[in-house]
């Protein structure tokens, strides 16, 4: 009852929202074409059958909600997982070279955090390349380590992670930093007179208090880690992925074809923070945080 | 586990040689700040036998909790001598010679209350049986017993308090460092636990620091009185004071306690007034 009250009414409300302003827009874009294909047969047309198809075009300029969802459960449901026109399939070769450049970043990120907040000198000398390595546009450089470790005989799936770790570990990087820093000095203080090692202060005060920090950046590791793969596939000659639909699409003025995988994408990103939220929660309850 | 009991057992035999356990000579300290230096302390000297309860008294700010950091090794003087235990404070901390309860409860958020009492038994590599024992001991002793599996946000702030009380006392030390530990409680409760710390002291033969802004606190439990006063913080006057080892919370109505309160009233009022000459 108070799920439905707290988390589906309002993201409901939006949702209709959304939907009911995409429909406005569809009309709106897709109507010239309407009114000159009309205008060139010389019928007039009614306005009621120029809304109408206006939501019915093979390429409109924004394809229709209802449009888009048909392609999505055509792609998903209808076609076998293992054809190439599958979006399952597709979405499978995006979400494993995710995961995997996600799962490597968050491991880089924390590996990093943890080196920064016990040395001085690194905390010096890594931080600002760590910045640097982030303001470099991703866009031209998935294509120069993409085609670089293909020329070594590295492709498929590593290659692509590889972005999505480069993009992913960063949060996690500047998150856990704050996050090892983030005990009170008279919670240190109390480590220290007890004489503990670094490593007991690391893991009986600064590790668990980094959680929250911790769900936090690999929350936006993992939608990033997404951006990551789908750009990894466009330079690869769109063989897979969800990036490779995005580019066929393009290709061929497959507009429908093109928001199908964009909402896939979209979908799985909401999936994937998600069941970080949802480990963060079980986390949580188990550290005894306030409900 | 019997490897920490040993030890302290072993230490307190070879301290029975008239040794002091806190020696405090000519100590300065100067904290470098932005607004230029605070002479936050400036020659004390101290010494405290073993066994003593010794309390630290004084108005806001005149150092006492920089002394009991000193001595905690948690703060470096800037001139002057000091040994704990006949040793260096950095030594004595490194053999976890004192425990610290500090000015408010500092318990660790993501662990329970149980939990918090076996943090230093755990940091000093206690096994499990003899953490649960000493765990289900301390909690009764600060009457939280049933209280074990709570988070601390779950507790009041006095009983939070008291958690913190039972964790220093987790492990045994021969001395307790405490920095105002009953400041935020209430009147009845802070009675209470005055008495049991009493019973604990008088019990055991630790010695006890104790930071407090009572005079009643400060003379009822104490058998020494060090009356600090500010800017720079020095030590105004050590009145000694001994009810006797019997004593009740009853004693507070005595004449010989009104007297002594008396004393150490006067001492903080000169501490002041003293302060108000230079300004
Ligand atoms: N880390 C620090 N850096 C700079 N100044 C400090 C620091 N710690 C304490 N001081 C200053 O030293 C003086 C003594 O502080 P201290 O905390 O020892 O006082 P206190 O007697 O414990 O006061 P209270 O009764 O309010 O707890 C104060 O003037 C304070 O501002
Ligand atoms: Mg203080």
């Amino acid at each position: 009852m108070n799920f439905v009250r707290n988390s589906v009414i309002p993201v409901g409300t939006v949702l209709i929202a959304i939907v009911a302003l995409w429909y406005v827009f569809a009309v709106i874009l897709n109507a010239p074409f309407e009114r000159d294909q009309a205008a060139r047969a010389n019928t007039p047309i009614t306005t009621g059958q120029l809304i109408a198809n206006t939501m019915a075009q093979e390429r409109p300029v924004l394809p229709a909600p209802h449009q888009v969802a048909a392609e999505i459960r055509k792609t998903v449901f209808d076609i076998s997982p293992t054809s190439k026109r599958s979006l399952v399939y597709h979405g499978w070769v995006t979400l494993s070279s995710t995961l995997l450049g996600f799962a490597l970043g968050t491991l880089l990120g924390i590996l990093l955090a943890i080196a920064i907040v016990h040395s001085r000198t690194l905390d010096k000398s890594l931080m600002p390349w760590i910045i640097t390595s982030q303001t470099v546009p991703i866009l031209a450089i998935a294509p120069m380590v993409i085609v670089v470790l293909n020329a070594v005989n590295i492709t498929g799936l590593l290659p692509k992670a590889m972005i999505s770790t480069y993009l992913s570990f960063f949060p996690v990087a500047v998150g856990m930093v704050k996050g090892l820093r983030s005990p009170e000095i008279m919670h240190l203080d109390l480590m220290r007179t007890y004489n503990a090692s670094k490593m007991q202060v690391f893991w009986k005060l600064r590790w668990p208090a980094s959680m929250p920090y911790l769900f936090t950046s690999m929350k936006i590791a993992v939608a990033i880690s997404l951006v990551g793969a789908i750009v990894g596939e466009l330079p690869t000659g769109a063989v897979a992925g969800i990036g490779a639909r995005l580019l066929a699409g393009s290709y061929y003025g497959q507009t429908v074809q093109i928001w199908a995988a964009l909402i896939t994408a979209a979908l799985m990103a909401a999936v994937l923070v998600s069941l970080i939220g949802l480990i963060a929660n079980v986390v949580n309850r188990r550290m005894g945080v306030r409900p | 586990m019997t490897v920490v009991a040993l030890r302290s057992k072993a230490k307190t035999m070879s301290d029975a040689a008239p040794v002091n356990v806190i020696d405090v000579h000519d100590l300065s300290l100067v904290f470098e700040t932005n607004d230029g230096p605070v002479n936050a302390l400036s020659n004390i000297n101290l010494a405290v036998s073993g066994g003593e309860f010794v309390s630290f008294i004084g108005p806001s700010g005149c150092g006492k909790t920089t002394l009991l950091r000193v001595i905690a090794d948690l703060e470096q003087p800037t001139s002057g001598t000091i040994t704990v235990n006949g040793m260096s404070p950095s030594e004595a901390r490194q053999k976890r010679a004192y425990g610290y309860v500090f000015q408010a409860a500092a318990l660790y958020p993501w662990r329970t209350i149980g939990g918090n009492i076996s943090l230093p038994l755990e940091v000093m590599g206690i096994g499990r049986e003899e953490r649960k024992q000493r765990v289900a001991k301390n909690l009764e002793l600060v009457n939280l017993s049933g209280f074990e599996k709570k988070f601390p946000w779950q507790l009041s702030g006095g009983m939070q308090q008291r958690a913190s009380i039972a964790r220093a006392l987790s492990f045994d030390p021969d001395l307790l460092l405490m920095d105002e530990p009953f400041g935020a409680l209430d009147e009845i409760v802070r009675d209470h636990l005055n008495e049991e710390l009493l019973k604990l002291w008088a019990k055991t033969q630790k010695t006890v620091i104790f930071v407090t802004h009572s005079i009643p606190e400060a003379v009822f439990l104490s058998t020494k009185i060090v009356v600090m006063s500010p800017r720079p913080g020095r030590i105004h006057e050590i009145i000694d004071c001994n009810l006797g080892a019997e004593r009740t919370l009853d004693i507070r109505e005595s004449p010989e306690f009104l007297q002594i309160a008396h004393r150490v009233r006067e001492g903080l009022r000169h501490g002041h007034s003293y302060d108000g000459t230079h300004l």
